[in-house]
This record gives C-alpha cells, sequence and structure tokens, in this order.
C-alpha cells in the first residue's frame, strides 16, 4: 500500500507512486473531496498506452464527470476492479486502496516533473 | 403510523408489476383459429412469457392517472424555465393532431393519398423561411440536438464540396448548451471554445483569435444563453465569413427574436429551430420534439433528403438529389408535432409574432427588475426574454440556488434553470414566457421574496426542502452506485 | 393572442421596470436589423383554424392499411389517448426537478423495466428519436466497447436505417461497413463467415428483417461472439409477443422501432427509438435513464440518473449528444403493454401470424401472384406480381386500399415486389376485399 508521504502528485491531483519502473496511480484525498461522492470509476484497460498529462480516466459524481490524467507515460498492467465495484472505495480511501492502476513507466524521468508530498500540502492551501 | 396510513404511503408508489394478478385481463383480442406454432418454427418462438403486469383496465386507468397526479406540469404550475420557453400549448392543436386524417396516414403511402399532409410540410417550410430569412428548411430532425448534428453534417459536406480538407475546428461560446460541443463532436470536429466578457456577451478578440481557416463553423445562441442580444452580431458573422467558415445560430431561444429580427439578416447560414419551445408544441415530459433545421441559399442542395417540392399545386416528396447529406433517420419527420407548430404559425401574423418577442422580453425583465435586490442580476442590464438571477450564498445564510429551487416547489411554483449556464456562479435563469399573465408573475416574486426572508429567519428550513411534494430530496448517488432500472433486476 | 396582458398592464410592466418604452428593451439588438417586414398569410382564428385543417385532412385519404416497412397499423386502446393527453403528463418538462416530477419519473421506469422483459434484456433507456438513430447509437457504443470499427449490416436491413447509418457516420470517416448478402431472404451464412473478423465491432440484424422474414438469430450470436463481435439486433416489439427474444440469443444491444406500440402511423413521427443492452454494456448506453431510489425519509423515489455520460455534463466528451427523447410516445407504449398484458401481446401477436399467413396463401394461389421468398415471416412478406407493383399499388388505391410498400423504390431489382403486411387490425372481409382486387391482375 502507497503511503501519501512517498508519492508524487501533479497540480490536477493525481497521485503516482513508483516501486522500480511500475508506478501505481490514484486521485488525491483533497481530490476525492472535491469530487465528493463518487458514482463510477472508468478506468483504462490493461495493455493500454497512457501519455503523461493526457486524460486515460473519468470519475463520476452525480452532478459531474472529472478527467483522470496520467502523471507519467506508459503501458497499463493492472487495474484496480475494487474501485469499479465499489466507487466509494475512492472516497474512503483515495491514497490506499482507492487506487487506479499500474503503468509500466515508459520515461521514469517524467516522476521528477512531479510534486513531491510536501510541495503538493503547500499547493492546495 | 396506523396500518391505513402504511398502506396508503405503500399504495400510492407501488410500480404496476407490484399491482399484478395473475390471470386479470383488461385488452383482449378474439383468438387466433390456430397458435402461433402452427405457422412457425419452434425454435422461432419464444419460450417464457414476458414479466408484463396483469392488470385490469380500470386498475390501468387508476394508476396512471394518480401518477399524473404527482407531476408539476405546465398545465397547472408557472414553469420559468430558462431556454425552454414553456408556453401554454393550444388544446386546438392536439384535436388537430389527433384526427384520424392526419393521425392515420401511413409513411408510405403514396403522395397522391396524402396530399394533405406534404402540403402542410411544404407550407411549414415556407412560414419558417419567411421568419428567419433563409432560404430552405429541412422538417426532419426529431429535436434540436438532432437539428444541431444535422446543421454539423451540412456544414461538413459544404466544405468538402469546395474541396477543404482543412475545416477541423467548431468555435462554440462557453455559455453554449452541452448539446453544441457534442454535437460538434459527433460530427468529427475538434471544439475550440471562446470566452464571455463580463458583460456576459462572447468575447469579440478571443472570437477573431479562435476562427482560423481550420474553422468550419461558429455556432452561438442569440440571444445568448444569459439572455442578452449579442450586439455585436454582424462582426460575429463577419469574423466567421472572412475565414471562410459558416455562422450557426442555435435557436433555442428564439423567442426572443421571432417577430423582431430574421437571423439572416444578421448574417446567419444555417440555424435549427425547437418547435417544442418557442412553436408551443407541448414537452410531453422531455419529448417528442422536432428540430427544423434552415439553411441559406448555398448551401440548400446539402438539406437532408426527402423533402416536399410542389408544382402546379401537387406535392411530392423528393427523395434523391445531388450533394443531399442523405437521411437523418427513419421517414419523413415528426410529423405529429410539426403539424402542432404549424397550426400555432397559422394563429399568428408579423404583428402578433412581435407581440411574442415583446411580450417574453417584458415579463423577463419585470422579473428581472423586482428581484435584483434580494437574488443579484448576472449582468445589470435589461434582458431579453430570459434573466439570469443568483444566490449568493453568504447573504443567504448559505442557502445555495439549489435550495432556493426546491423550496420553490413547496411554494407551487417549479424552479427556474439552475446552474446553467456554467459561466455564472449559482446561476437561475428565468424565463417566464409571453403566455404568463402580470398576475402569475406578481405571485411568483412575493414567492420568492418568501423565500428569501426564510432564509434570514430560519435557513435550516430552506436548506432541507421541499416539504408539500409525493417526495422530499432524493438519495441520487444511491441511485448511480446501485442503479435500479428495471424491476427485471439482475 | 395567447399572451394574455392588456395595454394597461403593459404600460404599467414597463414603468415598474424603469423605462418608457419597449424600445429600450429592444435597444440592444442592432436597430437596423429590427423589425423586417413579414410577408405571412393572415392570422387566422381558432374556428378558421380548425376549418383550414379540415380542408388539408380532406386531401389526405383513409385507407386500409397493408403496409408495414417499419411503421405498423396496431389497435391503440382508447385508454391511452385519454391518460396521456392529460395536462399533467402532456405540458409536463423533463423531469429533472426529480421530486415535482415522479408521475413522469415512474412512468419511465415502467416503461424501461417493460422494454426489458419483453426483450429479456437487462437495462434500456428512457427512449430514443426512432429506430434509425437507436441503431445508431447502439452502433457507437459498440464501436467504443470493442475498440474496433468494422461494423457488417445485413443486407435485409431497412433500407432508411442503413441510409441514415451512412448519414452518421461518414462524416468522422472512422466506422467501416459492409454488407452482409442475403440468400432467400435471409443472411447467407457462409457469407457472414467470411466477412468476420478480428476487427469486427458488431454484427447488425434485424429480425423480423425488412422483408418480414425471420432469421437464424441464435446462429449469428454465437459467429460473432466467437469473434468477440458484438451482436445488434433490431427487433419488432411487438412480434416479441410471440417470437424468441433478443435476450435469449445473447444480443449485447436490441434496438427497435417502438411505434407498434401503441403509437398512431402519424405519417412516419413522432416515433420510439427502443434501446436496450447487457448488464455489462450500461455505462455505454446513450440517453436519459431513471432509476429508482429513495428519499431522505426512506420513501420509495425515482430519480434519472447516470447523468454524467450526458451532454449536459461532458459536453463534448459526451457519448451522444441526444437531449430529448420521446418521453409522451414511451407513455403511450407502457400504458399500452399495461393494457394487453402479456396474454393480450401474444394474442395480437398471434393473430398477426395468422392473419398474414392466410392472406399470403390466399395471394400466393392468385395465378401471376408468387410469394418470393419461402422460409418463416412474422406479419409481413415479399409478394412478386406479374406486373409493375407501383401499378398494383396505383389501382387499388380506388378500392381504398393501401396495398403494400413498393420494393422498387428501395431496389431496382425489385420493381414488381410489394411488401405486404397484416396486423391484428385486418378484418377478413378486408382480406377477402383485397384478394379479390389484387386478382383483377391475375393472368
Amino acid at each position: 500500500m502507497p503511503k501519501a508521504e512517498e508519492c508524487k502528485f501533479a497540480k490536477t491531483h493525481e497521485w503516482a507512486f513508483s516501486e522500480g519502473d511500475v508506478a501505481t496511480v490514484g486521485i488525491s484525498d483533497f481530490a476525492q473531496h472535491e469530487v465528493s461522492d463518487i458514482v463510477f470509476v472508468e478506468l483504462p484497460q490493461v495493455g493500454d498506452s497512457v501519455s503523461a498529462g493526457k486524460s486515460c480516466a473519468v470519475i463520476e459524481s452525480v452532478k459531474a464527470a472529472s478527467d483522470f490524467y496520467a502523471p507519467v507515460s506508459g503501458e497499463v498492467i493492472e487495474t484496480n476492479s475494487a474501485v469499479v465495484d465499489e466507487p466509494s472505495l475512492v472516497n474512503r480511501s483515495a491514497q490506499e486502496e482507492g487506487w487506479f492502476f499500474k503503468i509500466k513507466m515508459s520515461k521514469p524521468e517524467e516522476l521528477s516533473a512531479l510534486m513531491d508530498y510536501k510541495a503538493y500540502q503547500e499547493s492546495i492551501k | 403510523m396506523t396500518a391505513m396510513t402504511e398502506t396508503k404511503a405503500v399504495e400510492a408508489t407501488l410500480v404496476s408489476i407490484e399491482k399484478s394478478v395473475a390471470g386479470m385481463r383488461a385488452l383482449t383480442f378474439p383468438r387466433a383459429k390456430k397458435p402461433a406454432s402452427s405457422y412457425l418454427p419452434a425454435q422461432a418462438l419464444r419460450k417464457t412469457a414476458p414479466k408484463l403486469p396483469e392488470l385490469s383496465e380500470f386498475g390501468v386507468v387508476r394508476h396512471y392517472t394518480n401518477l399524473s397526479r404527482k407531476n408539476y406540469s405546465l398545465d397547472t404550475h408557472f414553469y420559468p424555465l430558462g431556454s425552454c420557453t414553456m408556453k401554454y400549448n393550444p388544446r386546438v392543436n392536439e384535436d388537430i393532431a389527433a384526427m384520424p386524417e392526419f393521425a392515420g396516414v401511413h409513411p408510405y403511402a403514396p403522395d397522391s393519398a396524402v396530399q394533405g399532409t406534404l402540403e402542410m410540410h411544404y407550407r411549414m417550410e415556407k412560414l419558417l423561411c419567411e421568419i428567419t430569412g433563409l432560404s430552405a428548411f429541412t422538417l426532419q430532425p426529431a429535436a434540436g440536438a438532432h437539428g444541431e448534428l444535422t446543421g454539423i453534417f451540412i456544414a461538413a459536406a459544404y466544405h468538402r464540396s469546395r474541396k477543404d480538407k482543412t475545416r477541423t475546428e467548431i468555435v462554440v461560446a462557453d455559455s453554449s448548451h452541452g448539446t453544441n460541443p457534442a454535437s460538434a463532436a459527433l460530427g468529427g470536429f475538434s471544439v475550440v471554445t471562446v470566452n464571455s466578457r463580463e458583460d456576459g456577451r462572447v468575447n469579440l478578440d478571443e472570437m477573431r483569435k479562435a476562427v482560423t481557416a481550420k474553422t468550419a463553423l461558429v455556432m452561438l445562441t442569440v440571444p445568448n444563453t444569459v439572455g442578452l442580444f449579442e450586439s455585436e452580431i454582424c462582426a460575429v458573422s463577419k469574423i466567421a465569413h472572412e475565414a471562410g467558415a459558416l455562422f450557426y445560430m442555435d435557436g433555442a431561444n428564439f423567442n426572443a427574436v421571432m417577430g423582431l429580427a430574421k437571423p439572416a439578416s444578421f448574417g446567419v447560414d444555417i440555424m435549427h429551430l425547437n418547435l417544442h419551445k418557442s412553436f408551443s408544441t407541448p414537452h410531453g415530459g422531455g419529448g417528442p420534439g422536432s428540430g427544423p433545421v434552415g439553411v441559406g441559399e448555398n448551401l440548400k442542395d446539402f438539406l437532408p433528403a426527402p423533402r416536399v417540392t410542389e408544382h402546379d399545386g401537387k406535392y411530392k416528396v423528393e427523395k434523391k438529389w445531388r450533394g443531399s447529406i442523405g437521411r437523418v433517420r427513419s421517414f419523413m419527420s415528426n410529423a405529429g408535432v410539426v403539424l402542432k407548430g404549424y397550426a400555432y404559425l397559422r394563429r399568428h401574423d408579423g404583428q402578433t409574432l412581435r407581440t411574442i418577442a415583446e411580450n417574453s422580453i417584458l415579463n423577463a425583465n419585470y422579473v428581472r427588475v423586482k428581484l435584483k435586490d434580494l437574488f443579484p442580476c448576472a449582468f445589470d442590464e435589461h434582458c431579453m426574454h430570459e434573466c439570469v438571477l443568483t444566490s449568493v450564498p453568504e447573504r443567504l445564510n448559505g442557502v445555495k440556488t439549489l435550495d432556493v429551487a426546491k423550496r420553490l416547489l413547496d411554494y407551487g411554483f417549479y424552479a427556474p434553470t439552475i446552474y446553467f449556464p456554467l459561466i455564472v456562479h449559482e446561476a437561475m435563469m428565468i424565463e417566464p414566457t409571453e403566455t404568463e399573465s402580470r398576475a402569475t408573475l406578481d405571485l411568483f416574486i412575493a414567492a420568492m421574496r418568501a423565500i428569501y426572508a426564510e432564509t434570514q429567519e430560519n435557513a435550516e428550513l430552506v436548506k432541507h426542502a421541499p416539504y408539500n411534494l409525493p417526495v422530499r430530496r432524493l438519495d441520487e448517488v444511491g441511485a448511480a452506485r446501485n442503479p435500479d432500472i428495471s424491476w427485471c433486476a439482475v | 393572442m395567447f399572451s394574455p396582458h392588456t395595454a394597461k398592464e403593459r404600460e404599467e410592466m414597463l414603468a415598474e421596470i424603469g423605462v418608457s418604452s419597449l424600445a429600450e428593451l429592444t435597444a440592444q439588438v442592432p436597430q437596423e436589423l429590427l423589425y423586417p417586414q413579414y410577408n405571412l398569410p393572415a392570422a387566422l382564428t381558432e374556428s378558421e383554424l380548425t376549418a383550414h385543417m379540415a380542408e388539408l385532412g380532406r386531401k389526405n385519404r383513409g385507407l386500409v392499411c397493408f403496409a408495414g416497412a417499419g411503421a405498423y397499423d396496431h389497435y391503440i386502446p382508447s385508454a391511452i389517448k385519454h391518460i396521456a393527453s392529460r395536462g399533467e403528463f402532456l405540458t409536463a418538462y423533463t423531469p429533472y426537478q426529480a421530486e415535482a416530477s415522479q408521475g413522469t419519473l415512474q412512468a419511465i421506469y415502467e416503461f424501461q423495466s417493460s422494454v426489458c422483459a419483453l426483450f429479456e434484456m437487462d437495462a434500456a433507456n428512457a427512449s430514443m428519436y426512432e429506430g434509425a438513430t437507436a441503431l445508431c447509437e447502439a452502433v457507437n457504443a459498440a464501436m467504443r466497447i470493442t475498440r474496433r470499427n468494422k461494423i457488417l449490416l445485413s443486407a435485409a436491413l431497412h433500407p432508411e436505417y442503413k441510409e441514415t447509418l451512412k448519414t452518421y457516420f461518414t462524416p468522422k470517416g472512422e466506422a467501416v461497413f459492409s454488407e452482409i448478402p442475403c440468400v432467400n431472404g435471409v443472411i447467407d451464412p457462409a457469407a457472414l463467415d467470411s466477412l468476420l473478423g478480428e476487427d469486427t465491432a458488431a454484427v447488425v440484424l434485424a429480425t423480423p428483417n425488412f422483408y418480414g422474414m425471420l432469421e437464424d438469430a441464435q446462429a449469428v450470436s454465437d459467429k460473432a461472439h466467437a469473434r468477440k463481435a458484438l451482436l445488434i439486433s433490431v427487433v419488432n416489439p411487438v412480434s416479441l409477443g410471440v417470437l424468441a427474444t433478443p435476450g435469449s440469443y445473447g444480443a449485447d444491444f436490441a434496438v427497435a422501432e417502438g411505434q407498434p406500440l401503441g403509437n398512431p402511423l402519424n405519417y412516419g413521427g413522432p416515433y420510439l427509438g427502443i434501446f436496450s443492452c447487457k448488464k455489462e454494456h450500461i455505462r455505454h448506453m446513450p440517453g436519459r435513464i431513471c432509476g429508482m431510489t429513495k428519499d431522505v425519509d426512506g420513501k420509495r423515489a425515482f430519480v434519472l440518473t447516470l447523468q454524467a455520460r450526458e451532454q449536459h455534463i461532458r459536453r463534448e466528451k459526451a457519448a451522444s449528444n441526444i437531449c430529448s427523447n420521446e418521453a409522451l410516445c414511451a407513455l403511450q407504449a407502457v400504458i399500452y403493454l399495461a393494457l394487453l398484458g402479456p396474454r393480450g401481446l401474444k394474442e395480437a401477436a398471434e393473430l398477426c401470424v395468422e392473419k398474414a399467413h392466410v392472406l399470403a396463401e390466399k395471394i400466393a394461389s392468385l395465378n401471376g401472384f408468387k410469394l418470393r421468398f419461402n422460409g418463416a415471416f412474422f406479419n409481413e412478406f415479399v409478394v412478386e406480381c406479374p406486373v409493375a407493383a407501383d401499378k398494383v399499388r396505383n389501382a387499388l388505391l380506388k378500392d381504398g386500399i393501401l396495398a403494400g410498400v413498393s420494393l422498387g423504390a428501395f431496389d431496382k431489382t425489385m420493381k414488381n415486389c410489394l411488401l405486404v403486411c397484416a396486423t391484428e387490425k385486418r378484418t377478413d372481409a378486408e382480406i377477402e376485399r383485397f384478394v379479390s382486387a389484387l386478382g383483377r391482375f391475375s393472368k
């Protein structure tokens, strides 16, 4: 389970936790609070390519559908079906059990363009 | 709660299948001499009966009549819904549409047998041309969004015909209805959004930058969705035309234009109208509508087929001609709706059409000035047929537009359009239409002012409204997370 | 004249607004555009209008209907119009304020459920414009789900549905359509085999098809699914009173023209697009959907749900641009199904089968006439006439009969073919008259 302090964050409130060349991604606790009750998460499929900064998933609430922008580029190797079966998991545990999918990174250097935990916390004040 | 009140509460929300009694019959037919299995092979036949309710006719009538009584409707309540033009639906038009001579006609009857219906289509087209200044109309589209898509296909065909492959973008306003960009995307175009100025009108400088050789179409709603006329509309159409693009008018707000000005005169090349808005055809709980699309002379050939043509007093269905984009639906049109729109138009001339626009503008401004001290105008100037007011939660002890809307229901008014357009925070868009009397407007104004007073004295009451309706606020999150959309639950 | 204001009221209101004339309110309109000349006919009073419409109506001929081809003359129970014309249903708006729209919402829920029951599908929406555009939406959804772009269309699909697909999908240039040829009026299974590939998004199958013939839907379904393609079936809702359902043969999407369910012929509209799908495709279903939920007091209630997919929220990223549906037509349909019930629908469908087969046999026994195809059909069949079908149609107009649909209008090789339909409404006497009139052409 990724710890928030060990993650990197995008300005658009996605987090990435890297282990070797694999990044686990999701939305921050701040983001889930902003979106409020999540009713559905539309994830990419295993095998899809994602590009940093491009929309690759959708987070639906009753009144809105928010885009999820890939924090890093690469290939989707695993998706978390738990958030599809039970979207409220993302509201309860956005940083941990509510992870979205895992990417085999094609450009790990993109991580350095993201904010670390402290910087992100500052940015959302 | 006594057993009787329990029963009452439950009975009122029973779904038809829950009232079903095995073996009960309403409509019966004479029995066929032989069963279907005598004529058809076994594997073609249904194995299990459908899970449909078995009710008596009386039971069906009572069930649906009681359902209807749970609705607010235009016939029973004032509906100040901005951009929807909820005006009186004349009853005589219903009688006309129900005449067997019109309702009973098969779409593939030969032209000679349906001259009345064809003449009606032809004359309707001519009337719409006269009031818009455009050269031709198609009556095919079944709704406004359908019309928008049709208009976009026409624009695409126009550029293709000129071998211009660069036109990949459609320019829309940030205040546009969601169907504008959605239709553009469906048509294969990417969407460029132009922001509005502080005064609610489209930003001309941004428009000049956004409209390029890549622009196929510029789409604007006139008046716009904050109820203001784009005073520089001729400049916008000039920008579009100079860049080689076409200019599309979303006619959803035509109620303020009808009788005042002709869209062709301000450079509109393509537009759609909503017969279920300015032309009084009933909303029916969400449809059916009709969305005729009009075009200038240079785009006539691209209209969808079929159309009705006239020669020597005889009307013909023209099915094919060079340049048409093809058909956008099966059969000719939503003829039963076009008929009501036609009947409505025949009740008017230039003078009375002008009165529609003028009185709708009068009504909207009347409501605006009498409420703006409590619910500030998004744009403090004279509006056209609709005005946009706002809730300022800080002034209302945290009460928001949603809460005001729900509390209005308790007062016996349908709520205005809320949270649209997106460019206004806590928006309430109010369109009374010209068919509402001053007395009704005064009652509405009084209700809004009373709700304001409640926000000062008892904000919590407003925040949890409504109280007087068949149901109170709903669990929409639960409905979306675990959808129950059929009694045949899986 | 529907505007109630008196001149005095207008003046008083202008004063309260703080302007001296209406011109001040229209000052924002470029003045040179204001008040152009309108050359319109004189405004009619209500009685003048009804006289005018009666005159137009007299130019339409009432004919005994033996035509089908996607629009059917079924009996419409009287109770339907009395309920649907109630102002509370007729003049209600789209049910966005759910608390004030429980009547409309519950009716939509019952409509969705009735479609699911009749079609044996998991989910249905609140309706679409009509059958052809409902099919376009299903094709769109299939392409998004499979991420493939080849669509195989039965050659026996309604020609106007094929044309609509072409109009919808040509501009974007992504979909590639191929036709599966027919043999003896139904899909050629060998041709389907050779056309199916790893890039096939969906197979579109109509049964009954445009010629009225029944297809081997299970076989087509199996073939499509073996290649991971989806099956989109186009059906006739009344026929499902007796015919095997799309759910039973594994259709991923089942669409239909819902007009036969309690809606008049109306020269082609307003009609009713029915759209249904399997559970796993629910979030790709366009249009409005009503769900059952509860309110804060725990009371049962209905609300529009899954709206985040729709145009007013997703804008250019929406799956579809659709806004209105055909709510009143759907209301008429759900009342029709409630009045008929499972047994009434079976009775009506069985009568359709019987009358059509009796008629077909009688026509086939006329000299010079024969049935084009010899497979199973529901209530429509193709007749080869000894003369051009148009000639037969025009001649029978004099007998007050609409003899069917001339297929030459759709296919130049079928100029002598008439598509003939019989519903439960056709009496034995009408059938006799029809056959007798056709007999005049017998050699």
